[in-house]
């Protein structure tokens, strides 16, 4: 009951303020071009924003233990590596998919295990291991790109099933997956103790060390899963596709109000953050601003989440 | 006899920071021998000052680098701070003509992003990651939108003397890098505010109750850092003679490197600017050898990866037994 209650009132504190920066984002650009609110660029955003919600949905769970994956980026892009190379070297989408989810689950538990079994900060952790992914997709691919993705890995992308694209239903069910998880298993329980009071975790008897390996083990499975949208959407592997990929993932996961120090997350304001970034990036496509520019106004939203964070951590 | 002995095995044992440099001596005379055995090229005066030149460069950043993380603190932003600064600096030169005119953009666009970087830090109270990472996207956005794929090249010889020039048969940077060691150091170990910030990193509630002025310190080592970042695009600039949106792109996980390699402790509170020249020589032979043995450049981001979670973890291990 005190929980529910608490729930509600953290949930009202919270929706204004990445609902709004939405609105205001989707209202401004409905304004500045005209083809911002028809729905085939609507459909553009939420398939576009797929492989964003598939690596910040695990960056919400790891930020929640106090934690950060600087390598997600990396580690998608190494995986999509791996998923086409394995493709194309044995002719079976199926193992190089397969092989793909391992390369992102071993970076997952690499991570996981420095940061809990050898306590190396996890931004410094997951900094380094950037470092070992990048440098493992140049030497695999000596700086080339991987072509000749068969049909059936592209398909992922441009298909449509009920009427609706693929990649949104994976989106949506994605979304649902993660809800599940965090708020109705014993497992999401945990997760908001390790960051909110991890010697109660582990005064109630609970592995707080395997629990923490497994949060990051699932980012690394995600980056996985993501790495074959990737490969689906740009029929190819290249070594720094998804490079910074993590920065529009963590952007989301702070604009929907999820804190970096206390350990209290929200799902739900970070699928509303997906869209936001989502928006911000296309919106500012339709007006012709290059991507490195958006990069910063993304930066900049940041900026104002983490302020509005820190000023509400204060009252 | 049983009494009289440890304290005899005292008197022989050098002091934990000075048998702590001696190791790290140690290991980069190893690498050197393994390097010299292995490769003809490595042992040319060519090489040995390129080796110097390179950590010089490498030195300079990790420098005010050092003094962020003895505050408990990071600052992501080192490469892309270069790099914008680099930037701003190249087109002032190529406007004026004036190298000095090019020296105050640099540093000062350096040191402007340092302050803003220590003011959300301390004003807003966003961790320093976390904050210099924003600010890192925010930077390279930035830069690669002013330069918009363009490249400038072609500097007057007097600036460039600054990168490529020698005095005395010995590469120009290495003296720039004598005299921000000797100042470094001074501040870090002789002065009241290099002291605080010692105090800080190791204690910043005891730190402040003993009446250290937190929040201005920190700002001043951020600004700093930035600063320092200014200094060494401008030395990137002279020596390479063209400024690009990507030259900062490598430098930031070196940087790191170098400082942790050093000995100083990511946790605040211990190391020596002395630890990261150190530091910035053993991280440069490795690079430097990896290139003798003709081995694919693109282990390179790889194997400073690998460096800093050793150096962190050594760092952990160290800490508890210690403790």
């Amino acid at each position: 009951m005190i929980a529910a209650t608490r729930r509600a009132t953290a949930t009202v504190a919270r929706v204004p303020g990445v609902a709004v920066v939405l609105i205001v984002l989707l209202t401004g650009f409905a304004a500045a071009s005209p083809n911002f609110l028809s729905a085939g660029n609507i459909a553009n955003v939420l398939v576009q924003s797929t492989i964003l919600l598939l690596i910040a949905l695990p960056m919400t769970l790891i930020i929640m233990t106090e934690g950060l994956d600087l390598s997600a980026g990396a580690v998608l892009t190494f995986a999509s590596i791996v998923l086409a190379w394995v493709t194309l070297a044995t002719g079976s989408a199926a193992l190089g998919f397969l092989c793909g989810l391992a390369a992102g689950l071993a970076f997952g538990v690499l991570n996981g295990s420095l940061v809990a079994f050898l306590n190396i900060p996890p931004f410094i952790a997951t900094l380094g291991t950037l470092g070992v992914a990048q440098g493992l997709s140049l030497v695999v691919t000596d700086g080339q790109s991987i072509v000749g993705i068969p049909r059936s890995i592209q398909q992922v992308y441009s298909s449509d099933l009920l009427g609706l694209p693929l990649p949104i239903l994976i989106a949506a069910l994605a979304y649902g997956l993660f809800h599940l998880l965090l708020y109705r298993t014993r497992f999401g329980t945990y997760i908001f103790a390790l960051g909110g009071n991890r010697e109660a975790l582990k005064l109630a008897g609970v592995s707080d060390l395997k629990m923490l390996v497994a949060v990051y083990a699932l980012g690394g499975l995600m980056a996985g899963f993501a790495a074959l949208m990737l490969t689906a959407r740009i029929s190819a592997a290249h070594p720094t596709a998804a490079i910074g990929v993590e920065f529009d993932a963590i952007a989301a996961v702070a604009v929907g109000g999820t804190s970096f120090e206390r350990g209290n997350g929200w799902l739900p304001g970070t699928l509303l953050g997906v869209l936001a970034v989502g928006v911000l990036r296309n919106g500012l496509n339709l007006i012709a601003l290059p991507s490195s520019a958006q990069v910063a106004c993304i930066g900049v939203l940041v900026i104002i989440a983490l302020l509005i964070d820190a000023l509400r951590g204060r009252t | 006899m049983s009494v009289a002995q440890p304290v005899a095995r005292r008197r022989f044992a050098l002091p934990p920071h000075l048998a702590q440099t001696a190791y790290r001596l140690f290991a980069a005379a190893l690498i050197c021998v393994v390097l010299a055995a292995s490769s003809e090229a490595f042992l040319t005066t060519g090489n040995l000052l390129n080796v110097l030149r390179q950590t010089a460069l490498l030195f300079l950043l990790a420098s005010g680098l050092t003094l962020v993380i003895l505050t408990a603190g990071l600052d992501l932003s080192v490469g892309s701070n270069v790099a914008l600064s680099a930037c701003l600096a190249a087109s002032v030169i190529k406007a004026s003509g004036y190298a000095s005119l090019g020296f105050l953009t640099g540093i000062g666009c350096g040191a402007l992003i340092g302050l803003v970087n220590g003011i959300l830090v301390t004003a807003l109270r966003i961790p320093s990651f976390i904050a210099t990472y924003g600010m890192l996207w925010v930077l390279s956005g930035i830069t690669y939108s002013y330069m918009g794929g363009e490249t400038i090249h072609g500097f007057p010889p007097a600036f460039r003397q600054f990168g490529s020039g020698y005095l005395f048969g010995v590469p120009t940077p290495i003296y720039v890098m004598a005299v921000f060691l000797l100042l470094g150091s001074w501040f870090a170990q002789r002065t009241v505010w290099g002291q605080q910030v010692y105090a800080i990193g190791a204690n910043p509630v005891a730190a402040r109750l003993s009446g250290v002025p937190v929040k201005r310190r920190l700002v001043l080592v951020y600004t700093f850092s930035g600063a320092m970042a200014g200094l060494a695009s401008l030395i990137i600039l002279a020596r390479i003679n063209s400024a690009q949106g990507d030259i900062g792109d490598d430098l930031t996980l070196p940087a790191i490197a170098a400082v942790l390699i050093g000995g100083t402790s990511l946790f605040g509170g211990v190391g020596t600017v002395g630890g990261t020249l150190i530091g910035a020589l053993i991280l440069t032979l490795v690079l430097n050898g990896m290139n003798l043995l003709q081995i694919n450049a693109a282990w390179q981001p790889l194997v400073t990866g690998v460096i800093v979670v050793l150096a962190v973890w050594i760092d952990t291990v160290t800490r508890r037994t210690t403790e």
